[in-house]
């Protein structure tokens, strides 16, 4: 029962995208070894077609009116009990198609990168499969026509990213990454799920369709319910994107093969959150106090990304950390509310372009330094790997706000409209904003540094992982690699003016449920002019660069990191003290309520259950003493025996 | 009261029988032709439960109301006849007892999953092991007639053979864990002997009351026909349906089990053979939740409502303390018992919220369950067999040894914890949202329950499946050390004095270990593969993880055989089909989830009246 009018002509074939990726996982999974040599291939195959479909369908889309552009396919009734009626069915609208370009699209790259990356892995096989996994899930989070197949999209990304980030599971760190993540992840879903039953219960629907269309009545009616619903659903978003205070899971997952960072943990799963957000647009709308709480959270994990990511050795970890932060700057956007949604996505997809690139450059950096991570053991790889470095460069200058790149374009409008805001609000958002730009042009500018500039360390050191003790040969990555990565770095490079330049993107977002992008919401009430917020994010910007070099490129870098460090950085490099909390408030009390319960279960409950029946086998041995065969004991008890039931009666006479 | 002759339900319990009662002669046939001949006599019952399934939906379906539909006057029980292929013929004439057998939505599904699983399990048993001095022909007679008992009780219409089904069905299983069961297994025979026992006799003595109540309402004397009680239940006053009530449910709380109630299951679950342990959890134990149904919603309405906040109580601390302690259990069959505590906590809550999604939910929850921890349970049963321990700590880094096992496993692990895409998804997210229309406080805590499921589920699975290959059940460090009981599906022969059923020699199966194969012979020692340095390929992971290498070890057991694929893949099957098109099932169980909801004196999720929901969810 959605209201969207059905889909005709080729996005009538929209179920496609989904079931292509989804037969390939199952094919690849139940195949059998047959299908070793052919998987990759087949893997690439399927997310390539999903691609190609849904370019045809958004372009379809295009063409139509702006007020015509979202319709639905219906595919078949999936849980109908009593009044409770959900669909599967799928909703093609101008968010929800820009989102099926991202994921079909960077996933095609990073499905072929993986040809190269995974070359000699026996497994590659199953490998494939869960890739192909999470982009059907991943394409049935954002395509789902309600919550309920929002939802099980989002379990079902976790569920791939949990065998993605174990895929190496033999290794212990990789499955206790793996795990960590699923249930952190979970602790977020069970907020989505309070929060469909919440919206399920007061409008008696869970469709998209439906439920917006009661949103005005249900905010009149009961408020309360409306914000309590807002704020579940916001922690089910900060789980997904390793928001505060969720976001212990995301720099572990790194254990996961690069591939896999790049696509699940920068580009696509880690945004699902701000689509949560963005999608449920018209109940935000309706709850100032959620609108904020979004707008705190994603402030406070910009700066919690930022530290992170200045302390950290291991490339990933700080890229991991850099995507934390990325994604706060999105949060903050999706905040901000109405007219502002649409910056949001814009951010969304640079990011996915930029920082897939910078993964994949640090996956070809791992491959070259067999496997290591550590950038204080790199150094001096610019002049070994030109085109891997020539990309990093791209995706470098990108993230961090550079005139005219990728980044500049969209990270610039947020801090705007951050400090547009108005009143203290507006001034400690756009602070944050823009001290997280300073702090990210440090945080990556140490990056490049330690990893392509400087004294070439490794030339002096052996390999650490396994197996180790192997001299280093830094070389260029194959073709199969490069070539998705040059892709990338176009992307990183072009995609911010292709977007921004006319509010291409945001005008035509307009046209979904996100409503309508609002130049005055971004920037009608600044309290400075725009081109002074600019210039001082570039200074900022100017200034992290300059810091970087005086603290990393302007002398050697030791190979093993200072003990004796700041309690700033001691703080960084514990990855800003999530783990202690995570450690103190949940895993020791689990441990110890765990082994209280299972105490309690065999000495307490059991316990007293056969404490019972020894009481009952000595009561027995007891009531042997009667049966003792003497005539005057029998006439005893009987003489009780009569008694007592003379007593009973006189007493229910007496009643 | 009319006799009625439709023949299929009584087929369904008899032929199970027959085939129990034949096994009995069967002592001196050729091993391999008994276990043939008891899984021909479990496959018809399949077959006829398909067939009752067909005419089920031919006769008496009736399509949900769509949503809010024009409220109607007409009850709900004038249009789909109460109960479809009666069997009813008197019985004990002097009490009005009568022999009746029918299905409506919710036990026609359990009979199905009751007809699907028995040949399973007894194609999982194919190379059980049993004690010595055990005969292969008396374990699966006593399967067969457990099956014929199982079947008994969901087909039984009349309160009285419910109970004698109830009670009946206690032997079979009493023998099958008493004699055919692990070290401890007089013992756990004996616990689950009394606590069923208990909540048998508090049964009868609620039946009881039952009669004598209907005998002050009805001016033709007492009975225990199901249909006639429901007719006259809202007029048996409240103080009474509460006493009747407690009997009741002491009995299924036991069965199902809640907590406190629920230290016999572990007990019995871990003693009993993989067969007969995969039925006790996966169907016997719902008896206690289909009694809430059958017997305390629709019989006891007054009583329910009133006291629905007690089961909600003992079905949230399942939920959560299930949880925590299946989290804690170093033996893998304990700990599968203990998940379905808490499990069977979320059906108890969807029980008695009087939600149609959540009955329908729980009904649904019921099946999924028995597909799911089936598939669980037979998955450990198998790990045992090849590592000869139960114990967590003896196993590490099975994935690398036995990857089609671990898969299936994992598919068995994200059913249990409820991924969606899985069957158990949709039966725990009908229950949750139907329970937090009418109790959002409980439905909070039950919720919680899911981050401790994964919790549960994925800590096990990591010290079972992941890091690298360790564990003296899954590497001998040299051919004659082994510390444990030899593996049988190593597939050593074993002639025993006794004519015990001998472990036949397997087919050859291939163990591989990434690119180094070795194909089994009989010779247990060339049964293994060789984890020395030199076969490990610079390319094998594990070796550059952490090399287990040490010249001399050995892995003690491969993957699962073709049988074994075969045998599971219906249950995999099922999981994933019914996660991702539940309609089939749900259409069966949503008109009779509706009539249970309206018996018991509720309105809410029914679509039958709206605005009712809404004043009665607003009175609350």
């Amino acid at each position: 029962m959605t209201g969207y009018p059905p889909a005709t002509g080729i996005s009538e074939l929209a179920w496609l995208l989904l079931v292509l990726p989804l037969a390939g996982a199952v094919v690849l999974l139940v195949g059998g070894k047959v299908l070793n040599k052919a998987g990759p291939l087949l893997g690439c195959a399927t997310v390539i077609a999903s691609f190609v479909l849904g370019l045809l369908i958004f372009l379809d889309r295009l063409n139509l009116p702006a007020d015509e552009r979202t319709s639905h396919v219906q595919l078949f009734d999936w849980i109908s009990v009593g009044d409770l009626r959900v669909d599967l069915g799928l909703v093609l609208d101008p968010l929800s198609m820009t989102f099926v370009l991202l994921i079909t699209g960077v996933g095609s790259l990073i499905h072929i990168y993986s040809i190269g990356y995974m070359s000699h892995d026996p497994d590659r096989r199953r490998f494939f499969a869960y890739l192909n996994l999470f982009v059907g899930a991943m394409l049935l989070l954002v395509l789902g026509d309600g919550f309920v197949t929002l939802y099980a999209g989002w379990e079902g990304v976790g569920l791939a990213s949990y065998l993605l980030i174990g895929f190496w599971s033999y290794k212990r760190s990789a499955a206790t990454a793996a795990k960590k993540a699923f249930i952190m992840n979970r602790v977020g879903d069970v907020g989505l799920a309070i929060g469909i039953f919440i919206i399920f219960k007061e409008v008696g629907t869970t469709s998209y369709a439906g439920v917006f269309a009661s949103v005005g009545e249900w905010a009149t009616r009961s408020p309360g319910s409306l914000t309590a619903a807002a704020l579940l659903l916001l922690l089910g978003a900060c789980g997904k994107s390793g928001q505060v205070p969720l976001q212990a899971w995301l720099p572990d997952a790194m254990e996961g093969p690069t591939p896999v960072s790049a696509l699940i943990h920068a580009a696509t799963m880690v945004t699902a959150g701000v689509y949560l957000i963005c999608r449920a647009a018209p109940i935000y709308n309706a709850s100032t106090s959620g609108q904020l709480l979004v707008c705190i959270v994603g402030a406070v994990t910009i700066l919690v990304g930022c530290i992170g990511g200045c302390a950290n050795d291991d490339i990933k970890k700080v890229l991991a950390y850099s995507t934390v932060s990325q994604i706060g700057y999105m949060f903050l956007a999706a905040g901000l509310g109405a007219g502002v949604y649409g910056l949001a996505i814009v951010h969304l997809l640079t990011h996915g372009f930029f920082k897939a690139a910078l993964f994949l450059g640090a996956g070809s950096v791992m491959h070259a330094m067999n496997d290591d991570v550590d950038m204080r053991r790199m150094g001096g790889l610019a002049r070994y790997m030109p085109i891997t470095f020539g990309v990093m460069f791209c995706g470098y200058l990108a993230i961090i706000g550079f005139p005219f790149l990728s980044g500049f374009y969209s990270k610039d409008p947020i801090i705007e409209a951050a400090f547009n805001a108005g009143g203290a609000k507006g001034w400690i958002l756009g602070l944050a904003a823009l001290i997280g730009a300073g702090i990210t042009a440090f945080y990556m500018t140490r990056l490049m540094l330690m990893t392509f500039f400087g004294e070439s360390r490794w030339k002096k050191l052996r390999s650490v992982a396994e197996p180790a003790g192997r001299e280093y040969h830094p070389h260029e990555a194959p073709l199969v690699m490069t070539l998705p990565m040059i892709v990338l770095a176009i992307g990183a490079l072009g995609a911010g003016a292709f977007l921004a330049i006319g509010d291409r993107l945001v005008e035509f977002l307009g046209s979904s449920s996100l409503g309508e992008f609002d130049e005055e919401a971004v920037a009608g009430h600044l309290p400075m002019p725009a081109i002074v917020i600019t210039i001082l994010t570039l200074v900022l910007v100017a200034a992290g660069i300059l810091i970087a070099w005086v603290f990393v490129g302007s002398k050697p870098v030791p190979v093993t990191a200072p003990e004796r460090v700041n309690p700033l950085i001691r703080l960084a490099r514990n990855d800003v003290g999530g783990n202690a909390v995570n450690e103190a408030l949940f895993a020791r009390p689990g441990i110890t309520a765990t082994k209280a319960a299972v105490f309690t279960d065999d000495r307490g409950i059991d316990g007293g259950v056969t404490g019972a029946a020894a009481g009952l086998a000595g009561l027995a041995r007891a009531g042997r003493f009667w049966q003792n065969g003497f005539v005057r004991s029998y006439a005893l008890s009987m003489l009780g025996g009569a008694l007592l039931l003379f007593l009973a009666l006189l007493a229910v006479n007496a009643a | 009261m009319t006799n009625s002759y439709n023949p299929l339900l009584l087929l369904l319990i008899g032929v199970p029988l027959v085939g129990a009662i034949g096994m009995m002669f069967a002592k001196n046939l050729p091993v391999r032709t008994t276990k043939l001949i008891a899984l021909l006599f479990s496959l018809v019952p399949l077959a006829l439960a398909v067939l009752l399934w067909v005419n089920f939906k031919a006769h008496d379906y009736q399509p949900t109301p769509a949503v809010n539909p024009t409220p109607t006057a007409t009850p709900v029980d004038s249009v789909v006849p109460l109960f479809s292929q009666v069997f009813s013929v008197d019985w004990i004439p002097a009490f009005g007892i009568r022999f009746s057998l029918g299905v409506d939505g919710i036990s026609l599904v359990m009979i199905a999953l009751i007809a699907l699983l028995v040949p399973i399990v007894i194609g999982a048993s194919w190379e059980e092991k049993l004690p010595a001095g055990r005969s292969v022909a008396g374990y699966l007679g006593l399967l067969l007639a457990l099956e014929s008992a199982m079947i008994g009780v969901f087909a039984a219409t009349d309160v009285f053979l419910f109970y004698v089904m109830f009670e009946v069905m206690l032997i079979p299983m009493y023998f099958l864990i008493g004699a055919y069961g692990g070290a401890r297994r007089t013992y756990a025979a004996t616990k689950f002997f009394l606590y069923s026992l208990l909540g048998g006799l508090m049964m009868l003595a609620s039946l009881i009351g039952l009669y004598v109540a209907s005998a002050d309402i009805r001016p033709e004397g007492g009975t225990l026909d199901w249909a006639t009680l429901r007719s006259i239940a809202d007029q048996i006053p409240v103080g009474t349906q509460i006493w009747i009530f407690f009997g009741f449910f002491i009995a299924f709380a036991i069965k199902a089990p809640l907590v406190p109630l629920h230290t016999w299951l572990p007990d019995a679950g871990a003693e009993a053979p993989v067969g007969a342990g995969t039925l006790l959890v996966g169907v016997l134990d719902k008896v206690g939740t289909f009694g809430f149904l059958r017997i305390c919603l629709p019989l006891l309405p007054a009583a329910s409502t009133k006291l629905a906040w007690l089961v909600l109580l003992l079905a949230s601390i399942g939920i959560i303390y299930g949880a925590i302690v299946a989290a804690g259990q170093t033996n893998l069959k304990r700990f599968v018992t203990y998940t379905s505590i808490a499990h069977f906590g979320f059906i108890a809550m969807g029980c008695f919220v009087f939600t149609t999604q959540a009955v329908s939910g729980a009904v649904l929850y019921m099946v999924n369950h028995g597909l799911a921890t089936g598939l669980l349970f037979l998955l450990v049963g198998m790990l045992a067999a090849r590592g000869g321990s139960v114990n967590v700590k003896d196993y590490g880094g099975v994935w690398k040894v036995a990857p089609i096992l671990t898969g299936l496993f994992l598919v068995a692990s994200m059913a249990t914890i409820a991924v969606p895409g899985t069957n158990s998804f949709i039966s725990e997210f009908l229950v949750l949202l139907g329970s937090f229309r009418t109790q959002p406080v409980w439905a909070i805590i039950a919720t919680c329950g899911i981050v401790l499921a994964a919790v549960y589920m994925l800590w096990i699975f990591q010290q079972v499946f992941t890091g690298p290959i360790r564990g003296r059940a899954v590497v001998a460090t040299d051919p004659g050390d082994d510390h444990l009981a030899p593996a049988p599906s190593l597939g050593e022969v074993r002639t025993d004095p006794h004519g015990i059923p001998a472990v036949g020699p397997q087919p050859a199966s291939t163990v591989t270990v990434t690119s180094t194969s070795v194909t089994t012979g009989v010779d247990p020692a060339a049964r293994t593969v060789s984890l020395s340095t030199d076969v490990i390929t610079e390319a094998d992971p594990a070796a550059r993880a952490e090399p287990v290498a040490a010249p001399g070890r050995r892995l003690r057991f491969g993957d699962l055989s073709k049988r074994e694929i075969a045998v599971l893949s219906p249950l995999v099957v099922l999981i994933i089909f019914l996660g991702v098109y539940p309609k089939p099932v749900l259409d069966v169980i949503n008109p009779t989830a509706d009539r249970t909801v309206i018996d018991s004196g509720h309105t809410v999720g029914t679509g039958l009246d709206v605005t009712a929901d809404r004043a009665q969810q607003e009175g609350k």
